[in-house]
Order: structure tokens, then sequence, then C-alpha cells
């Protein structure tokens, strides 16, 4: 603690002099935790003791996730190119033929009883939706109001059509909206994929206005993505508000809706896939994802192994730190280390 | 040649435009320069000039990561704060300058008196002042109330001095009446406007009617100054020769260039360091950036790059790049920066125990910029009067004619021989006394009692005159030139004719005077032994006043010699007008007067000798001691003899006494002897560098110069050999050049002084401090602390300057680390974003980390004490890591580099596996990334916390709440960005997950490696720390008045040993083993203490040539 008698000393001072206090006098009470070995090494095994079993139990709950994950942009599309650059260009040629039926239909095996909600997602792999000039094109202000149709100028280059009129809703993220869609049946009994709510409640009801139309989507001849409904509203336009969450990262899934039944495990579910999303071009790569959730969200077991390397690492220096005190103790703050002459540069 | 000026009195139409007027301005803008120029002044900062480029990019939206508030928003904040500061600066300005002024004064124009305000008064008008008038402008007197022309002025507002001065009118205005003074008409020729406050070598001519129209020599004493107060006079008339910014004090205003200290110069080599490591990263990244949008994001139809971009396409993004790295560079450091200087410089002007308790005197820091080099000093310069004594003059001793008085009580005041002496009335001690009466520019007051008291310049003189009315001399009067002296109730006068002042060459000062009864013409003289006792009169031996000067010099007492001899009628003639032709000339006036002086000033009859003590101050032993335990290495200049510095030195702990010490002593008046002399003190520094021994060398000041000259190099050696050295007899210039040398060195240097004749050291040095001593306030104003006593040191730089050093050690590196903290995810996120230079943060975000988040928490560790005040005092050794920079380094700040660099590892990649695939909204990542990094820093913050006061545990915890409640808030808004995403995340267990294990990952190594280092690798602070929070019973808020006690217990030894230590400045310490010190420095030069009288004579003679 700090030196002083301030408190006897104010007594006898001038009046010109400020009250004493003891933060002008730099007093304050203060505790001074210092880094014993006790404090150091208790903290690390309480560390290591609590995190342990928190990663134990999001790793069960992360297993206990079932998921069914389906890549299926190869494995729909016919190719007989011999050498690699030519199946590139066959497949973009066929991605981009509008005349082509791109109906492809998968049959998938339940490994384990799925109970209800199950989430239908779809993944897409090395879609940068975070590159800058995507992320950027876009204007929330026009899918607020349609008094903002006008504010298209950060949507760039999909702000206009080619009769210069504004696009609702502009920008290249609207425009990419993804175009896959999904049927799902078991032994022949369609499955109803429920997409309603899929979206945040917040998107629906302040981001996306309820009176904003679609106009003039997809109407120039680059066609992105998704066309949309243009008698429905912007905020009931759930799938595109899903897209329009961008991911942050380059692999990333995306609600495609709700399965609202149980699966039981061994079910063959047969899945007729529309494979329209072109991913072809940059060789990105499309998933089906049918998945349950848990506490801690859906199959991600990063968590339970963090917990439990952390917790495995801080109990290692714990042991290491008791031995260390063990074998070679060093008594703190002995005078022994504070010898002035030990050190010449001192002088 | 010097320009000249001609100012005609009371002349209307002449110099009408030739010379401003009397308006004082101090304002550095006015309204309509204000912003252009304020705003040139801060963008000639380098820094400024940065953050400003980066603003700018930021308005290009092509690649501004963020919205341009969030640098626009600090910028402009820092620039308005600064600005305001000036402008409130300059608005008080403007007002004291409008209050200067609007003043009214009375004035005469064509003849008439006339009140006008005191901008009007142009050169030539004739200013009358009342008693308690401030003088407007610079002043030549014509007229006062007194009819012998004098009057009375307070100087203290342009040189600190408070006491009384008086001002003379010129000669060729003696007796003039009143309505004369209105019709007055001449000419003064005087120099071009300058500084010199303590010259004014002008001449006068006055033109017909009046018959004495010869030259008439003006010098400082017949004018006013600016700022002076008229005081104990009725009135006084005078004609104005310097108007508005062109007076003296005008002249000498000026801006002292800003000092910056070593941290902030290492602060900015850092910060260049990280500006090329900006731009490497810059380089690389935008590199890769362009690389890839050609290979891959081509293929991206998504993205719909053009085929054809515009020409800068290229630039775009390293640009991008460059703005996402900008903030490496924090624009909040600087305002950090400033904030905790302002309090460090507060917690110095606070401090209850730096007040000099005598006289209420606080310390206070003038310059609030350089705290943090209080804890760096290496050396230390000290004035010795004033500084290290108290300058509080006592006449002690005397030795008159061969008899010396008060050798046995220490006291000639109470010495029953004196007494004796006095009341038989013996005519040595007599003649010995008036001249102490007498010889002086002392002004006797008497009170409305009759209790006369006096004002005098120099502390020697009131001693003496104060010894000789206790010895019943009394100096009664001073009535114009007419001098009482009550001697036993019999009164006798002298009429003063002349006064040859004292310079700091002459070393002494004379007076012309004759006697009322007798008219014989006397020449009374006092001053140095070297500048008196070679002149005295051929056949008259001076040995016993050398051998009582050399005595008395061993007590560490001053020693004034006392001389007289009489003026033959014709000599004094003859010599009176030489004075007077000297006086007038404007060009090396003075050294013409001391040439002139010379020719009076010999064969003297000398009278004896006046010794003077000088009590050491409470506490400085005990203060050098400490500090030079601490490292610091002392210097002591002084304008004082060889031997009473070496006392003065011995006594308190400067150097240490036989067998331990050594002194080497320079001097020599020859190149060849002080080359000598060097080579020799070298050779024996060099081997005596193994040995624990305390080794100063002396010098004195001529042959410092010579040293300086043509062995600089040699010298500079030995200054950086030697850690004590006193240098006697030095100039003021000398003195600055000596911490010129050992700044050239690269060390830093701490001047304190306490007159004027250390302002030149104190400005030059690092840091300078001044003592508000009885030498005016001088040293005070120029300096950058002014504390009230020489003991506040050791607080000043132990406490204050390590404190200091310390925390902002750790607040510019903190601020780094967190700026770089982010850039680094930033760069990260910029891999897995296609390096298109995507922000992963928003702009509010952004703004908000490096403005709030980050900056109240570290703000706060302005409290932070790592040790004790009292352990710091024990063990004050532990200011080595300041001196060294151990704690602000380039590997220290390595350290914080890859702190930031790990934290930025663990934070990104475990939010991105965290929160991976059906989790990775943009918004949502942002967000945990962001709050992991508040949680580390906090947690860093609270790692290098020593100490934790309320104010921390708020700023540290309630900054981490206030993070969610501002972010909580914004989330609410609808329109923003982030809307409903924090309340999103905080409902998820997995993003509390999240940061619980990023702050385990990211603490835990940190964690375990300090602790490592603490217990294995300890440094002595370390130690202390545990010895210190160990040893006594830890402390909880409740104990703090206990603790209290021992404390006390510490002080009161310092106490008890103050009486000792005083004794021993007047304890011959050296008188008993001068033999030992000679066997001792045997190989070198003999320890010359008696230095023969001639050398010294020839010394000064050169001396005053040169001059």
């Amino acid at each position: 603690m700090s030196s002083g008698d301030g408190v006897s000393q104010s007594s006898s001072k001038k009046s010109k002099k400020p009250r004493y206090s003891r933060f002008t006098q730099q007093e304050l009470p203060a505790c001074k935790p210092i880094l014993t070995p006790g404090l150091v090494i208790s903290t690390f095994i309480f560390i290591g003791i609590t995190f342990i079993p928190i990663g134990l139990s999001s790793l069960s709950a992360s297993d206990a996730v079932v998921e069914i994950v389906h890549r299926y942009d190869e494995v729909c599309i016919s190719s007989n190119a011999n050498d690699d650059e030519a199946a590139h260009f066959a497949r973009i040629g066929y991605i981009q033929d509008d005349r082509t039926n791109k109906t492809c239909t998968r049959t998938l095996n339940v490994p384990k009883k799925m109970k209800q909600p199950i989430f239908v997602y779809y993944q897409l792999d090395d879609f940068y939706q975070n590159h800058r000039r995507y992320v950027k094109s876009r204007s929330d202000e026009q899918y607020k109001s349609p008094e903002n149709e006008q504010k298209t100028k950060t949507c760039e280059p999909e702000a206009f059509n080619d009769d210069r009129k504004p696009i609702v809703p502009c920008g290249l993220v609207a425009w990419s909206l993804f175009n896959d869609t999904y049927t799902i049946s078991i032994n022949g009994n369609t499955i109803p994929i429920n997409k309603k709510d899929i979206a945040w409640r917040s998107d629906r009801t302040h981001k996306f206005g309820s009176n904003v139309y679609p106009k003039n989507f997809q109407t120039r001849g680059l066609i992105g993505g998704a066309k949309l409904n243009e008698s429905i509203p912007l905020s009931e336009q759930e799938d595109l508000l899903v897209w329009m969450r961008t991911a942050a990262l380059p692999n990333f899934r995306k609600l495609y809706g709700r399965i609202e039944t149980d699966l039981e495990a061994n079910d063959k579910i047969t899945v007729v896939i529309q494979n329209n999303y072109n991913t072809y071009s940059f060789d990105g790569k499309k998933n089906l994802v049918i998945s349950t959730t848990t506490w801690i969200g859906g199959k991600n077991d990063f968590l339970g192994k963090i917990y439990i390397t952390v917790g495995g690492i801080c109990l290692f220096l714990a042991i290491a730190f008791i031995l260390v005190y063990l074998l070679k103790p060093r008594p703190l703050g002995d005078p022994a280390y504070l010898s002035w002459n030990k050190d010449p540069a001192s002088y | 040649m010097k320009m000249r000026r001609c100012v005609y009195i009371n002349d209307d139409n002449l110099a009408q435009d030739l010379y401003c007027d009397n308006r004082i301005s101090n304002r550095k803008y006015t309204i309509w320069n204000f912003l252009p120029k304020n705003l040139w002044e801060q963008f000639s900062r380098l820094m400024n000039q940065y953050f400003l480029l980066i603003a700018c990019l930021q308005l290009w939206p092509l690649i501004t990561p963020v919205n341009p508030v969030s640098t626009w928003g600090p910028l402009i904040f820092i620039f308005a704060v600064s600005a305001t500061k000036e402008a409130c600066d300059d608005y008080n300005r403007y007002i004291s300058d409008k209050k200067a002024n609007e003043k009214e004064v009375w004035i005469v124009r064509q003849g008439i008196k006339k009140l006008i305000q005191a901008q009007d008064i142009k050169v030539g008008n004739i200013v009358w002042l009342r008693e308690n008038d401030e003088a407007p402008c610079d002043l030549v007197l014509l007229g006062t109330a007194d009819p012998l022309g004098t009057c009375y002025v307070e100087t203290a507002a342009l040189d600190g001095e408070t006491d009384l001065k008086t001002r003379v009118i010129p000669s060729a205005c003696m007796g003039m009446d009143f309505e004369l003074l209105h019709k007055i008409k001449g000419v003064i020729e005087c120099p071009s406007p300058d500084k010199d406050i303590r010259r004014c070598d002008a001449n006068m001519r006055l033109f017909p009617p009046f018959i004495d129209n010869d030259v008439c020599p003006l010098t400082i004493k017949n004018t006013i100054l600016q700022s002076c107060y008229l005081r104990n006079t009725e009135w006084a008339c005078g004609v104005a020769v310097y108007t508005g910014n062109e007076t003296k004090l005008g002249m000498s205003r000026g801006v002292p260039e800003p000092k910056l200290t070593a941290v902030d110069a290492m602060i900015d080599r850092l910060t260049g360091a990280i500006f090329v490591f900006q731009i490497v990263v810059v380089i690389v990244l935008g590199i890769a950036g362009n690389v890839w949008k050609d290979t891959e994001a081509r293929q991206q139809w998504y993205v719909q790059y053009p085929t054809e971009g515009p020409w800068y396409e290229l630039l775009v993004i390293p640009l991008r790049f460059e703005l996402l790295c900008s903030i490496m560079i924090p624009i909040s450091i600087k305002v950090s920066l400033d904030l905790v200087k302002s309090l460090y410089a507060k917690f110095i002007d606070w401090d209850d125990k730096m007040v000099d308790l005598e006289t209420g005197t606080r310390s206070h820091a003038t310059n609030t910029a350089i705290s943090e080099d209080l804890g760096q000093v290496e050396y230390i310069l000290t004035d010795k009067t004033g500084t290290l004594t108290e300058n509080k003059m006592v006449f002690r001793r005397c030795c008159i004619s061969g008899s010396c008085y008060g050798n046995e009580t220490g006291d000639a005041l109470t010495d029953e021989k004196m007494l004796n002496a006095v009341s038989s009335g013996s005519p040595d001690v007599m003649q010995f006394l008036k001249v102490m009466a007498i010889c002086n520019t002392v002004i006797p007051v008497k009170s409305s009692s009759g209790a006369i008291s006096y004002k005098a310049q120099s502390q020697d003189e009131e001693a003496l005159v104060r010894a000789a009315a206790q010895l019943l001399m009394v100096f009664e009067n001073k009535s114009g030139n007419i001098v009482d002296i009550n001697f036993n109730s019999s009164l006798i006068q002298y009429e003063v004719l002349d006064i040859l002042e004292f310079t700091s060459d002459r070393k002494r000062m004379s007076i012309v005077l004759k006697d009322c009864q007798s008219g014989k013409i006397l020449l009374m003289s006092k001053g140095a032994d070297e500048s008196i006792l070679p002149y005295a009169r051929a056949g008259q031996q001076i040995r016993t006043f050398a051998e009582a000067v050399e005595q008395y010099a061993q007590l560490g007492l001053r020693t004034l010699c006392l001389a007289w001899r009489e003026l033959g009628d014709d000599e004094y003639q003859e010599w009176a007008s030489m004075f007077n032709e000297a006086n007038s000339t404007l060009v090396d006036r003075e050294w013409r007067v001391a040439e002139v002086c010379q020719r009076l000033e010999h064969g003297f009859d000398i009278l004896g000798v006046a010794a003077i003590e000088d009590r050491l101050q409470d506490g400085v032993p005990e203060t050098i001691e400490t500090l030079r335990k601490a490292g610091i290495n002392f210097w002591m200049l002084t304008g004082d003899k060889q031997s009473t510095a070496i006392q003065i030195a011995l006594s308190c702990n400067f150097v240490s006494p036989e067998p331990k010490g050594q002194l080497l002593i320079i001097n020599g008046k020859t190149e060849d002897e002080v080359c000598r002399n060097l080579e020799r003190v070298l050779l024996t520094m060099r081997i005596a560098d193994a040995e624990p021994k305390d080794i100063a060398f002396v010098v004195d000041g001529w042959a410092l110069e010579i040293a300086l000259k043509h062995y600089s190099k040699a010298f500079t050696e030995l200054a950086v050999l030697s850690r004590t050295a006193i240098c006697c007899r030095v100039t003021p210039s000398q003195k600055a050049q000596l911490v010129e040398l050992l700044k050239s060195c690269d060390y830093r240097t701490l001047a304190i002084g306490d007159g004027g004749n250390d302002v030149r050291m104190i400005q030059q040095a690092d840091i300078g401090v001044g003592i508000s001593g009885r030498e005016g306030l001088q040293a005070a104003r120029a300096a950058d602390y002014s504390i009230g006593k020489f003991r506040f040191l050791k607080r000043l730089i132990l406490v204050h300057g390590r404190y200091s050093y310390n925390r902002t050690a750790f607040l510019s590196q903190y601020s780094f680390y967190k700026s770089l903290l982010i850039c680094f995810i930033q760069i990260f996120f910029s891999f897995i974003s296609g390096i298109s230079g995507t922000s992963l943060f928003n702009s509010v975000s952004l703004m908000a980390y490096n403005v709030f988040y980050t900056s109240v928490p570290v703000l706060v560790h302005v409290l932070d004490k790592d040790l004790g005040e009292k352990t710091v005092m024990q063990h004050p050794q532990i200011l080595f890591y300041c001196q060294a920079g151990r704690l602000l380094n380039p590997s220290t700040f390595a350290g914080w580099f890859g702190r930031s660099l790990f934290h930025a590892i663990v934070v990104f990649g475990i939010t991105i596996h965290s929160y991976a695939l059906e989790k990775s909204e943009m918004e949502e990542v942002s967000m945990v990334a962001l709050s992991g990094c508040i949680w580390l820093q906090a947690f860093v913050v609270a790692i290098e916390t020593n100490s934790f006061t309320v104010l921390q545990h708020l700023a540290i915890w309630g900054n981490l709440v206030a993070f969610y409640v501002i972010n909580w808030i914004v989330s609410a808004l609808p329109s923003s960005g982030m809307y409903t995403i924090m309340f999103r995340l905080c409902r998820q267990p997995s993003y509390w997950c999240t940061i619980i294990v990023i702050v385990a990952a990211g603490m835990g190594p940190v964690l375990a490696l300090k602790y490592f280092r603490y217990t294995y690798r300890s440094s002595k602070i370390n130690s202390l720390q545990q010895a210190e929070r160990l040893g006594g019973p830890i402390l909880s808020l409740g104990n703090i008045e206990p603790q209290l006690r021992p404390l006390e217990k510490d002080l009161s030894p310092l106490s008890l040993l103050q009486p000792r230590n005083r004794n021993s400045v007047c304890e011959p310490l050296l008188s008993e083993s001068p033999s030992a010190t000679r066997r001792s420095v045997g190989t070198g030069a003999p320890f010359d203490f008696f230095q023969s009288q001639s050398r010294l004579s020839s010394i000064y003679s050169r001396n005053s040539k040169d001059n």
C-alpha cells in the first residue's frame, strides 16, 4: 500500500490546498494479488476440471445429432467427357442450358431415428458470399420500403435492368438467389417440407417490407439465380430472406425448410432435386443436408474437442507446475534474489 | 552593428508610423485564421497526416471497408479537442491582452495631459504613472515625485524577484519641475528591441531650451519596464521607448520548444515500425488479392467482375487493405497519452507529500507532457546555492585585521571578543562594520512602528547589513544619494557618488562615497577573495586573510572580503568622467565599464573577511544518497569556489569521504596543463573503473572552458566514465554547455536550480526542475517542474517519474496490442473472403472498439502501482528498470506483438470453427469475434494490473458490461445492421461456450508464461512485489489505517538525522585527512585545495579580458 500520513497532515494544511482525497494522493485502497503457485495452479486445475466435462457433454450433444449430408452436384450430372477441362465446360454448358431437364433423383438412407423438427439445408462449398464486391451489392433501404425503390446506388452492377428501371430487390446477393429445389418422399409418400418461418422473424418484420414487391427482377440478359413471384411481397419471400443473410465463410449451410415428421432409422428417402444452380463454373460443391438439432445447434464437434484440449492442457500445466514446485522450490520474495550487486548493469 | 532607434520625446509627428503602437498581442490566432492555422499546425504532425490520408481514402466508397464515419468521427473529435484547447487558451490570452490594452493611462500629448487607453500609446509619448500603477510599456524615466529623482519598482512579473528595485531619472532630467516635464523635448537613442531585461544601453539628449544638452547615458536603472509596478513613490513619468510586442517583456516572450520524452521517441519509432509492417502486409495482400481476382474471381459468376476494369483497378485491392490495416496505428493512442500525461501532472500538483510546509508552496508541473522522463533520468545536474542549500544567509564568522571572531562559539555576533571590540570602538572593527553596512544596494524600509526591514537583491548583502545592525552599526535610511548610518545613536552620513555594480565576471562590487562631515572620498569594496586580495595595497600582508578564507571555505562557509581606500579628489574626478563615458557607450558597455572599474579598484586596504553560512536544506544528503543508489549520476555545477563546493559535496553525500571516495582535480590555466590533467584523470578513471570506488572529478570554470574547446572528446569520455562531478566557478552558459554535452551522449538529464543563472541550464536539459526559492521565481518559471525543496526531487523521480513511465509503457504497448489484434483478425478473415478486402467487423463496432471499449479500462491504468511507494523508496535501485527502458523497448513490444498475433489466431480460429456452416451468418460471426476480443482485452488488462482499486474493477468489468449494454441497445434499433443480433447470440449456449473457451485458450498460455517468469525468472520488480506482499498481511480494504503507522516510523529517523547533517556542514570533515587524501591521489595530481593566489588572479584577469 502506498505510504503517507496524509490524514494527519491534512488537518495542519493551509486552506488553499485542495481537500485531501485518496484519489489525488494515489492512495486508493487497492488489492494487489500476486501470482502465487497456489493461485495459479488452482486456476489451471479449476479450468481443467470444468472444461473437460463441458467438452464431453457438447461432444455427446454433437454426437446425438443425426445428420445426412449428400453431395449431389457431381452425381446429378452426366459427364462423358474424357479430360477434366472438357468435363468442366460440359458441365457449364449443361447447367446454363435452359432446355435440359435438370431433375435428379437420389435415394438416401436414414442412419438413425430422426426426431422432428428435422431441418433441411443446402450447403454450398467454395461460394464466397463474403466477397467484398458481393457483400456490398445490396440496398437494405430499398428492400424496406417502396419509396426507396430508386435507392440502388450501392447495388451495382445489378441496379437497373436494361431499360434503366430499378431492379427490386437489387444487388448481386438477391440476383444470385439459390434456385435448386428438393422434394422428399419415403416410399412414394411425399414428405412435406415446411418453408414457412425459415427466415429470421426480424428480417420478415423489419428488414424487408411487406409492401415491397419484386420488380424487373432477373429480366436482364444474364440470369443469376431464382426468379421471384412478383405478387408476393419481399417479406414473405423467405428463401430470399435466408439467402440475403450472407455467410461469413465460403462453406455455409442455409435453411431450406423443416420436416415436421419423424424419420425412422433405415428409412429410404427419395429426394428429387431440381439441379438448377450453377456451381460448376467455379468448381463449388452443393450438398443436401438433413439434420436434427440439439442445444449446441447442428452437428459440430469442434467445441467439444477444443474444450477437452484446453482443459487437458490446463491440467497438464497444473501438474507440470506442481512438479516444478516440488522439485525446485523457490521461495517467493526471497531477499537473496534482491542483491543489487549481482547485477552490475544496475550501476 | 546593432540597429538603433531614435525616440523623439513628446513629438507626435515623428515616429508616428515608424514603430508599432502599444497594442499587446499574445494571440496566436485571429478569428479568421484560427481554423486554417490551427488545422495547418495539427497537420504538420506526421501521425495526423497519416490519419487524414486514411480518412480521405475512406471517402472513396469503392475501397472503404467501413463507413467513413468510423475514422472521421474519432479524427474530428481529436482535432476538435485540441483545437478547442488551443482556442480556449487563445481566448484567455485575448481577454488578458484586451484588459491590458484597454487600461486607461495618463499621457502627455501636445503639452496636454490626457487619459487614453494603453493601446494608443506611441513611442515618444510621455506616460504618467501613479503609485501602484503598472507600466504599460517600456519607459525611460524623466521625472518622479522624489526630489532626488528616485523611485521604486517591483519587477516580480518580469524576473520573479519580489524585492523592490531603485530606479533613478537620468542626470539630465534632474531638477525638472512638473510644468517642464509637459514640455520636454529631446531624443533618445536606444538599441533595437531585444529581450535582455538586465541591460538597456541608451543615450539621451535634450533639445534646447534645456540647458544641459550633453549626451546623457541611460542604463536599465533609468527605465521602468513593462509589467513592473511603481511602489513607494507618489508618481513617476517617463517616455515610451518600446511599445507593444517590442517591449523587453514582449520580446522575451516566446513559445519554448516542446520537449519530447524518450518514451515518446520510442513510441514514434515503434509506430514507424508498425507502419512499415502495415505497408508490407498491404503489398503482400494486395498482390495476392489481385492474383486471386484474376484467377479465381473471374470464375465466380455471382461476383460479376467486369473483364475490363478501369485503370486504377490494380490499386483497388491494395488500397482496401491499407484501409483495413489502418487501425494498426491506433488513432486513440494520442488522445489517451495526452489524457494520462495531464493526469500524471495533476498527481504531482496534488501531491500532499511534496508541499513545502514552511511556505505552503505546492509542487507544480508546468510541462504536463514529460513525466515519463522523470523516471528515466540518468544525470542530475544541480546548482548548489539555494538548491542544495537553503539560501538563507547568516553571518557567522569574520576575520578582522588578523583576529578571528566567532571561531569558538560559531557565531561572531555573540562572540565576547567581538562585542568588546565594538563597545571599545576599535577602528578596524568600526571600519569593517561600516563597509558591511554601506557597501551594498540594500534599501532600508522603515515601518510605522520604527522597525527597519531591509529589501535586498542579494541574500549575502542582507545578511551583512543585518549583522552590522546587530553590532550597533545600523543602516537607517537611504534618501536619494544620502545614506544614514546610526552607530551607537550617533548619526553618520555619506553621500553615494557612484556604485560599481556587482557582475559575475568582476565578482566584486564597490561604492564610492563622500563623507558628509569630512568631505573625504572613499571607495568601499566587497567581493570574492580572489578578486579583492590580489589588489591589496603594496605592503599589506594578506596571508592571514587568505588563510582565514581557506579555513572558512573548508567549513563550507561563503566568504566575502571587505576592503576600502581613500580617493584623492583629482583621482576621483578623472575617473568619474571616464566612468560616465563608459556608461554612455552603446557597444560593449559592460566590458568597458568593467575596465574602468578596474582602474579604481586597486590598492585596497583589506579590512577583513566575513564568512556567511548557508545551511544545507533538510534531507539533502538522504535525497542524494537515495538517488545515487537509484543509479542516477550527480553533477554539481556551481559558481562558488572549489573548496566550498567540495565541502558541500562531502557534507551532502555527493562524494564519499576518504578512503572510499576519491577526488580527481582538473585545473590549469593553459591548454597543456588542462590536457595533462585531463589525461591523468582519464587514466585513473579507466583503471579505477573496476574497483567499487567512488570517484569524482572536480573541474573549475577556466579549465572547463579549455577542455570543452580543445579536448571535448576526452572530456566527453570523462563525463561518461564519471558518476560524479563537481564543476565550480562555472558561468550560466557553461552550465548549459555541460547539459548539452551529456545530452549529446544520449543521457537523460535533469537540471535543477533556483536562480536566474540556472535558467539556461534548466531550459536546455531534458527535464528542468526549478526550486521556488528565495532567489525569485525565475528558475521555477522556466522549469518544467517546480518544487519547494530539493528533497522532493526524490519523490518526484522515484514515485511520480517511475509510475508515469511504467504506466505509459503499458498504455502505449497495450494500445498497439489491441489495434493489432483487431487488424490481424481482419487479415485472417481476408484469406477466407477471397482476399477481397471485406471487413469482418461493422463500422460501429470498429469505431467503438478503438475509441470506447478498449480505451476506458486502460485509462484507469494510471492508478496502477506495481510497487508501493515505500518499497520504491527503500529500494531505489529498482529505478534501473525505468532508466534502461526495460518496460518499453522493441523486445517488450515484440512480446505484445506476439501476444496480439496469438490472440487473433485464438479468437479467429475458434470463432470460425464453432460458428461454421449453418451458423456462419456474417453479423453473428462478427459479433462473436468482437466479443472474444473484448473479453480477452479485459483479461489482459486485468492480468497486467498490479493493484486493483475500485476504479480499476469498475473500468475493467464495467466496460465488459457496457459492451453488452451498448450492443443490446444497438441491436434493438431496427435501422441498424445488427438488429437483434446480440439478443440472438446471448440466447445461444454455444455463444457463451465459445467466449469462455476463447478466454481460456487465450489467457491460459499468457498466465502460464507470466507465472513461470514471475516465479522462476523473476525480475527484481517481481521479487520486491513478492516480498512486499508476503512480508506483511495482504491488504484488504479494511486495514488501511494501521498500515500507515510503519510509515511514520520510516519517516521519523529521517527527521532525527537532520540536525546531525546540518551540523556536518560546519564540521571540518576534510581537515583531519588532507594528508590521507594527498596520499591516495599520489599517483595523480596533488589534491590541491590551496590554490595559489597568483594563478587565480591571472585567471581573473584573462577572464575579464575575454569578456
